[in-house]
């Protein structure tokens, strides 16, 4: 591609992505009146006064704590288990790996509809609806397996010559895998940790299923429901999405390669 | 050692790992799967549970048949995948194309095209809501002064109008994902065939259809079964930026399902609601598959 | 088949990053010519190549193509075929797409496309390939069909860069002889990019033999090797490399840093001589056997001396024909002897 259609080309295009959220930021610093007004690339005031209703009024961290937990954990859980998983269908001559994996990745294309309404009954019946635990099981069903197939298409592309040469200096095969194979894959690893937070963080159905009131709403949710019967008010909702999409931001920014590193190994045959 | 029993020594340590992964898998994914199923063959509403959980059959899925709104809301899901994955592709791989021409700050630029895809999808919500709100939307304002739309002209009131919102919101947010996948299998083409092909002298145009476009196919591929299966189970969008309105003109199958199941409580019907996106999907993806399979092997003979 | 001639004056490249591949090359290759570009990676013989083919632009210098500037036109216009080092068969296509692509794209008729991708399928013999995809054949077979792709569309010169490189050393041989066989036939200009002495010397009427973006020398194969311009060129043409050893050695008079070269097949070992040395390693090849040999004199390099026998002991006193030594300047140029 020539190079002026390359450079144009992409100004467009990224220029079309970046505009929207560009604009969520100016108007979250608007204040209220003006948002009324014609729109303007830069604003005439800066305020902060959305911000402040948002943690003062609104309390705006709870949600954030709570996500943070959740996330987190569902992370910490989900990655372990899955790591164990994909070593051993990506190294250990499992019977029917290959309907296996399939199985694993059919789960992780469940509609979430489908069985949103069991899994309300079941929490309820566990009494762990509003609860941290009523969110994390959840979300383990669905990022478990997109982790396991994730690491999976990574483990393999991996060379097997390492680990064999640690398993003829005496260590088993755990041992190995530990000592020689954990290494390699953490890049894997981490694109993988990474692209189930953000799952967990994104989640938005389950979250407004399985939580009853604002000490447990993830930020998704807590801010979908600023709205009030007639009006939605704007300033705070979009301070709200700048201080929701704050983590994901900083994820992107500093491990975008570990991101890209993952989608594209989720999308090959592996 | 034969072979058999060499592989045979791993199995108790490959069941122990993959063990914890299959619980979650079976325990939270599929038992769940099957109670809904099961639900959708009996007439529970937790309105009346007085009525008890009576097996009524297929008679949910029948209703549902009849159900003019079920009927709807299952037309607005294809009408939806239809619109939106067609101009995912394209725009992805025009961007893809950009990114992998692109050679000097490759990194921000892939950043930066990667924000709207990581973003909540709440908040990209919320923010097209946002920009095409009546009272305070840029696209809004911008649309009116240059007189695509009339003035006071407020898209989230028209039945069909209201989806523009819900299909750019959709758009901007996937095609970064899109890119990602096609720009990994531009990046796997080997580059001296472009050079081959100037050599025999094919302009840009002909060298991107007749070359690098047929070289895409498996990505294009790829990235289609993804997103159309992420369409059909549209939800949190629809739910965020019209809650299905107006009225119910941009409620998709999974709204309504959750509509009946968490509203209206009526699990059965919510069930087997749920049941027909479910099975929405697995045809697609069977159909996929299959075609697909058959294409692969046919290129190989 | 027109054959070009293609002339390049003082081309030079330099990368955005600062590295400079190409120092003010001229160079010609007359209509007919084989001319062959031979050195060792990085030395510019690729990007020289890529700038004939159009695929990169110079940063300074001409192109010239049978008399006419073309150094603005793109590898399109110039109706140039190049067979790569990957081959660069397109995947998707059978064997008789890849040959017909090049002469659908200038709207040759079916009729005539039909007629030179026949006749050049039967002259290579892949012409039971045709309906096959590239990843169904062998590395000898997609050579071939690279080749044929070239020669279908009968351009004015054919830009070879590196092809025989994939290939089996069996196969290698047997490609080369095919290659000269047909620009025998052919008679058309070839410029051919090669990191191999061996093939440099028996395919070319010319070699360049170049390093970090200079030709040290452009001169027919036998000129090259019986008088090298320089050490560079003494050492990389001929195999095994010419022997350097300092002139005062040899008890010649001569300024300090000269040194003489003398190639292993000139050196005999005889039964006595001013030079002694002690065997260090004898290789032997089957036909012939490499006497590595250290010279008893303090600071002197081994020399490598081809016999047709094994050395009779473990000393030896190797033997320099005179008339078949090579004197070097201290800054490695020719000297006249």
């Amino acid at each position: 591609m020539r190079r002026p259609v390359a450079v144009a080309g992409s100004a467009v295009l990224l220029t079309g992505l970046a505009l929207p959220l560009y604009w969520m930021l100016v108007a979250s610093f608007t204040p209220e009146a003006e948002l009324f007004e014609a729109p303007r690339l830069i604003p005439s005031t800066l305020s902060l006064a959305h911000y402040r209703a948002l943690f003062d009024a609104r309390d705006f961290w709870i949600p954030i704590r709570n996500s943070l937990v959740v996330a987190g954990a569902t992370t910490a859980v989900a990655l372990p288990v899955a790591t164990a998983c994909a070593y051993a269908i990506a190294r250990l001559p499992v019977p029917g790996r290959g309907v296996l994996l399939s199985v694993i990745l059919a789960v992780s294309m469940f509609p979430q509809i489908s069985i949103v309404g069991p899994l309300y009954l079941i929490l309820r019946a566990l009494r762990l609806l509003n609860t941290y635990p009523g969110l994390v099981l959840p979300y383990l069903t669905f990022s478990t397996p997109l982790a396991v197939w994730l690491l999976t298409a990574f483990i393999r592309r991996l060379p097997r010559d390492l680990e064999q040469a640690a398993m003829m200096d005496g260590a088993s095969r755990l041992r190995a895998a530990w000592d020689v194979l954990l290494p390699l894959a953490a890049p894997g690893i981490a694109s993988t940790a990474i692209l189930t937070f953000l799952y967990c963080w994104n989640e938005f159905l389950f979250a407004l299923s399985f939580t009853l009131g604002p000490e447990r709403y993830t930020v998704p949710v807590s801010v979908m429901l600023f709205r009030s019967r007639y009006r939605i008010p704007w300033g705070e909702v979009l301070a709200a999405t700048v201080v929701a999409s704050i983590p994901v931001v900083i994820l992107v920014l500093t491990c975008q390669r570990r991101i890209v590193a993952g989608l594209s190994a989720g999308a090959s045959k592996g | 050692m034969t072979n058999a029993a060499h592989d045979r020594r791993d199995l108790p340590l490959a069941v122990l790992l993959m063990l914890p992964a299959l619980c979650l898998v079976l325990v939270v994914g599929l038992v769940p799967m099957a109670m809904t199923v099961w639900e959708a063959l009996h007439g529970r509403d937790l309105r009346l549970p007085w009525l008890g959980r009576p097996f009524v059959g297929l008679a949910n899925f029948v209703e549902a048949a009849g159900d003019s709104r079920f009927v709807d809301a299952l037309g607005h899901t294809v009408a939806f995948a239809l619109a939106s994955v067609p101009i995912e592709i394209a725009l992805g791989a025009a961007l893809a194309l950009v990114m992998h021409a692109a050679v000097r700050a490759r990194g921000a630029i892939r950043a930066a095209a990667l924000l709207p895809w990581t973003i909540p999808t709440v908040v990209a919500a919320l923010i097209w809501r946002f920009l095409f709100d009546a009272q305070t939307g840029v696209l809004t304002r911008l649309l009116q002064s240059t007189g695509i739309t009339s003035a006071g002209f407020d898209w989230f009131v028209h039945p069909l109008a209201a989806w523009v919102p819900i299909v750019a919101a959709d758009v901007w947010k996937t095609t970064p994902f899109v890119a990602i996948l096609m720009l990994a299998g531009l990046q796997t083409i080997d580059p001296s065939l472009d050079d081959a092909a100037r050599m025999d002298g094919a302009g840009p145009l002909r060298r991107f259809f007749t070359i690098t476009l047929p070289l895409l196919w498996p990505s294009i591929v790829v990235a289609t079964a993804f997103r159309v299966l992420d369409a059909l189970r549209l939800f949190d969008l629809a739910y965020v930026m019209t809650g299905g309105g107006p009225g119910t003109s941009t409620e998709p199958l999974s709204l309504y399902a959750f509509a009946a199941l968490m509203q209206r409580l009526r699990f059965g019907y919510g069930a087997a609601l749920s049941i027909t996106v479910f099975v929405l999907t697995f045809a697609f993806a069977l159909i996929w598959i299959r075609s697909m399979g058959r294409t692969l092997a046919g290129e190989r003979s | 088949m027109p054959a070009a001639s293609i002339q390049l004056d003082g081309i030079s490249k330099t990368y955005p990053g600062g590295h400079t591949a190409l120092h003010g090359i001229d160079l010609t290759a007359a209509a007919g010519e084989f001319l062959v570009l031979v050195g060792p990676s990085g030395c510019g013989k690729s990007t020289l190549l890529r700038l004939i083919a159009g695929l990169e632009a110079p940063t300074s210098g001409r192109i010239v193509l049978d008399g006419v500037d073309v150094t603005a036109w793109t590898p399109q216009a110039r109706d140039l075929a190049m067979v790569f080092q990957s081959y660069a068969l397109y995947p998707h296509m059978t064997v008789r797409e890849n040959l017909a692509y090049g002469l659908r794209v200038r709207r040759l008729s079916r009729a005539a496309i039909d007629e030179r991708v026949a006749r050049v399928a039967e002259a290579l013999g892949i012409a039971p390939l045709l309906d096959r995809r590239p990843a169904q054949l062998s590395g000898g077979e997609r050579q071939r069909v690279a080749l044929g792709r070239a020669m279908v569309r009968e351009p004015r010169a054919f830009l070879l860069d590196e092809p025989l490189s994939n290939l089996d050393p069996a196969l290698r041989a047997h490609a080369r002889a095919e290659l000269r066989q047909l620009h025998q036939r052919l008679g058309s200009t070839i410029v051919y990019v090669t990191h191999d002495q061996e093939e440099a010397m028996t395919l070319g009427t010319r070699i360049a033999v170049m390093r970090k973006g200079r030709i040290e020398q452009l001169a027919p194969p036998l000129a090259i090797y019986d008088r090298p311009a320089n050490t560079f060129v003494a050492r990389f043409i001929g195999a095994p490399a010419m022997n350097l050893l300092p002139a005062s050695l040899l008890g010649i008079d001569a300024s300090p840093g000269d040194c003489v070269g003398i190639r292993p097949h000139d050196v005999e070992l005889g039964p006595g001589g001013a030079l002694e040395g002690r065997v260090q390693l004898v290789e032997p090849r089957g036909h012939d056997y490499l006497v590595h040999i250290q010279l008893d004199v303090t600071g002197a390099p081994t020399i490598v001396a081809v016999t047709h026998t094994p050395p009779p002991g473990e000393r030896v006193f190797p033997q320099f024909r005179r008339d078949r030594l090579h004197a070097f300047t201290a800054d490695g140029r020719r000297a006249e002897q």
